[in-house]
């Protein structure tokens, strides 16, 4: 039995999940708290969002976000690998800081321009 | 100096590019933020030309430049943005509005005038010039509360940080603030802070609330404490901090519904730093000055359905008017300040419209303990089209389902369910002209009542 609160709306479910029955979900105040409750007892996964260097008098750090949601136990790995990342102007939002996260599909993206 | 006046223009430096700025604005936006972005955008698409926004930051987007966590924009663009990607997405859309911008600059002063207010600015660039405009719109956002504002007894040692200057030093300047953290408040601003120091390495060793639940949405709850094991302690508050040149131990203290310490609960905590995220208070100094009728409920001025303020031609939306928990609601309500600028602007021409509003009378909304505040507090209801938005807080949190009553005498004019509401989570309803027009007092009774 695994116990999450549903952030899908304010009011806030107290969840069960039972992984031995099939990830069954009690608690939930609608049906959107099955879904909720199921995808994070199942494969919990978050956007990373942080910043790395760059070479930039006016601006010292440009801000990154993983473009799609990667595991959860894999956000302080994806943590690391930004630690020696320098970024050298101009920047766009969107240009891949960092491709492929652990060969899977999500990328570390610029959240930022950053011109000069 | 680098002002020249040529023909009623002064040409002024922002940043390295001179701009020519008018002396006679139909609109000036007093902030480039969310609110003042989206109010210029929309008083552009209202049909003005003459247009200014006055920033005090280098950049346009305010508050959103740092906020560069994820989970902006659900509401208005259906997806989820970072700050920065947010704010972009309005400053991309200034590109050929001819809106002039004017960063790195001050607003000292509003002066209202019959016929147009006169505003006294301040910039390294421009030095100081007066800039005369037919509307204003007030978008000036709001500002935390510090230290001294909840006085919290001990030594002044450095390591004190309010949440947002912590994320500006972090996210932006690049400097790490501390290496063990404990966070007083649970404001939504504190909470992503957390979050934020475990991903850059710190230890965070608790997050301490004066009330017995949490002041922030449950996803920054589950998000950024729940993800990182931090615990939240409830009916809890620091009751000293200990340390000579750098914060070294901090007490906390369980609280009785008196907010009063609990002898003998006492837990300490070794700790460098201490974050703040105690509440945010509107920044209205200017227009206190401007001599705008206030709210002391919401610290901001106090609006009609439009986001008019007491006096005619200045307009407010946006954090400065009331404290938004999110940027969503915020671009929605400034548009609306936007196109009623326009609207007051262009209608200045049609002297009967005038004469008409002159002694417009209005409905006020009124409050009992069951509600924080309303915004807007005043309705003119001819100036209504289909239907108003009012939003509002309340004072405590509903677990059960429980109706918002508005009523007229005794009468109930508007009621509405909700199935659960907690005060950090701004609440909002449409009220209906019809509903409106059939008011008979020049009240409206606002309460949270039990569904009988």
């Amino acid at each position: 039995m695994k116990e999450y609160i549903c952030i899908i709306c304010p009011r806030g479910c107290h969840l069960t999940v039972d992984e031995e029955n099939d990830y069954a979900v009690t608690g939930n105040g609608c049906l959107r708290g099955v879904a909720y409750g199921r995808e994070e007892a199942m494969h919990p996964t978050r956007v990373v969002t942080s910043s790395v260097r760059v070479r930039s008098e006016k601006y010292p750090r440009c801000p990154v976000k993983t473009d799609l949601a990667i595991a959860k136990s894999d956000v302080a790995k994806a943590m690391l690998l930004l630690d020696g990342v320098e970024l050298v102007p101009p920047v766009h939002r969107g240009d891949i800081v960092i491709a492929s996260l652990f060969c899977g599909e999500a990328n570390f993206v610029a959240t930022r321009d950053i011109d000069e | 100096m680098s002002v020249v006046e040529t023909n009623g223009k002064q040409t002024v430096l922002d940043g390295m590019v001179a701009i020519e700025m008018l002396d006679k604005y139909e609109l000036i936006v007093i902030g480039g933020g969310p609110a003042g972005l989206s109010a210029a955008l929309s008083a552009r698409e209202h049909g003005l030309k003459r247009i200014l926004i006055v920033e005090r930051d280098v950049d346009l987007g305010g508050i959103l430049n740092q906020c560069i966590h994820n989970g902006f924009g659900l509401h208005y663009f259906g997806e989820e943005l970072t700050g920065p990607e947010y704010a972009a997405k309005f400053v991309d859309r200034l590109e050929g509005q001819s809106i002039d911008v004017l960063c790195d600059a001050m607003v000292l002063e509003i002066i209202p005038g019959e016929d147009g207010h006169v505003l006294r600015l301040m910039s390294m660039e421009a030095g100081y010039c007066t800039v005369r405009s037919r509307a204003i719109v007030l978008a000036m956002g709001c500002r935390e509360r510090t230290r001294g504002a909840i006085q919290i007894p001990g030594t002044r040692a450095a390591g004190i940080f309010t949440a947002g200057t912590a994320q500006r030093y972090v996210n932006i300047e690049g400097y790490m603030v501390g290496r063990r953290v404990i966070i007083l408040g649970s404001g939504d601003i504190g909470l992503i802070m957390a979050r934020r120091m475990v991903l850059e390495g710190a230890k965070v060793l608790a997050c301490v609330e004066i009330m017995p639940y949490p002041g922030g949405l449950a996803r920054n709850i589950v998000q950024c404490l729940q993800d990182f094991d931090v615990p939240l302690y409830l009916s809890h508050t620091i009751t000293k901090i200990e340390g000579k040149e750098r914060v070294e131990k901090v007490t906390v203290q369980e609280v009785n519904d008196r907010f009063e310490p609990i002898e003998g609960t006492e837990k300490v905590f070794d700790v460098d730093t201490v974050l703040l995220s105690v509440g945010l208070i509107p920044e209205n100094e200017l227009s206190h000055v401007a001599g705008v009728e206030m709210d002391a409920k919401t610290s901001g001025p106090i609006v009609f359905e439009n986001g008019e303020t007491s006096i005619p031609g200045i307009f407010a939306c946006g954090n400065v008017l009331h404290v938004h928990d999110l940027v969503d609601f915020v671009t929605t309500e400034s548009e609306g300040a936007g196109r009623a600028a326009a609207e007051y602007v262009l209608r200045q021409e049609d002297t009967t419209h005038v004469r008409m509003c002159e002694n417009e009378s209005y409905i006020s909304l009124v409050i009992d303990e069951s509600v924080a505040y309303t915004v807007p507090q005043r309705i003119r209801v001819l100036r209504i089209d289909d239907g108003v938005r009012v939003f509002f807080r309340v004072k405590a949190p509903h677990k059960t389902p429980k109706r918002i009553v508005f009523r007229d005498g005794e009468r109930i004019v508007a009621s509405f369910r909700r199935p659960y509401m907690t005060p950090g989570e701004m609440e909002h309803v449409t009220l209906q002209r019809a509903e409106l027009d059939n008011v008979s007092g020049n009240e409206l009774l606002i309460s949270v009542e039990e569904i009988r």
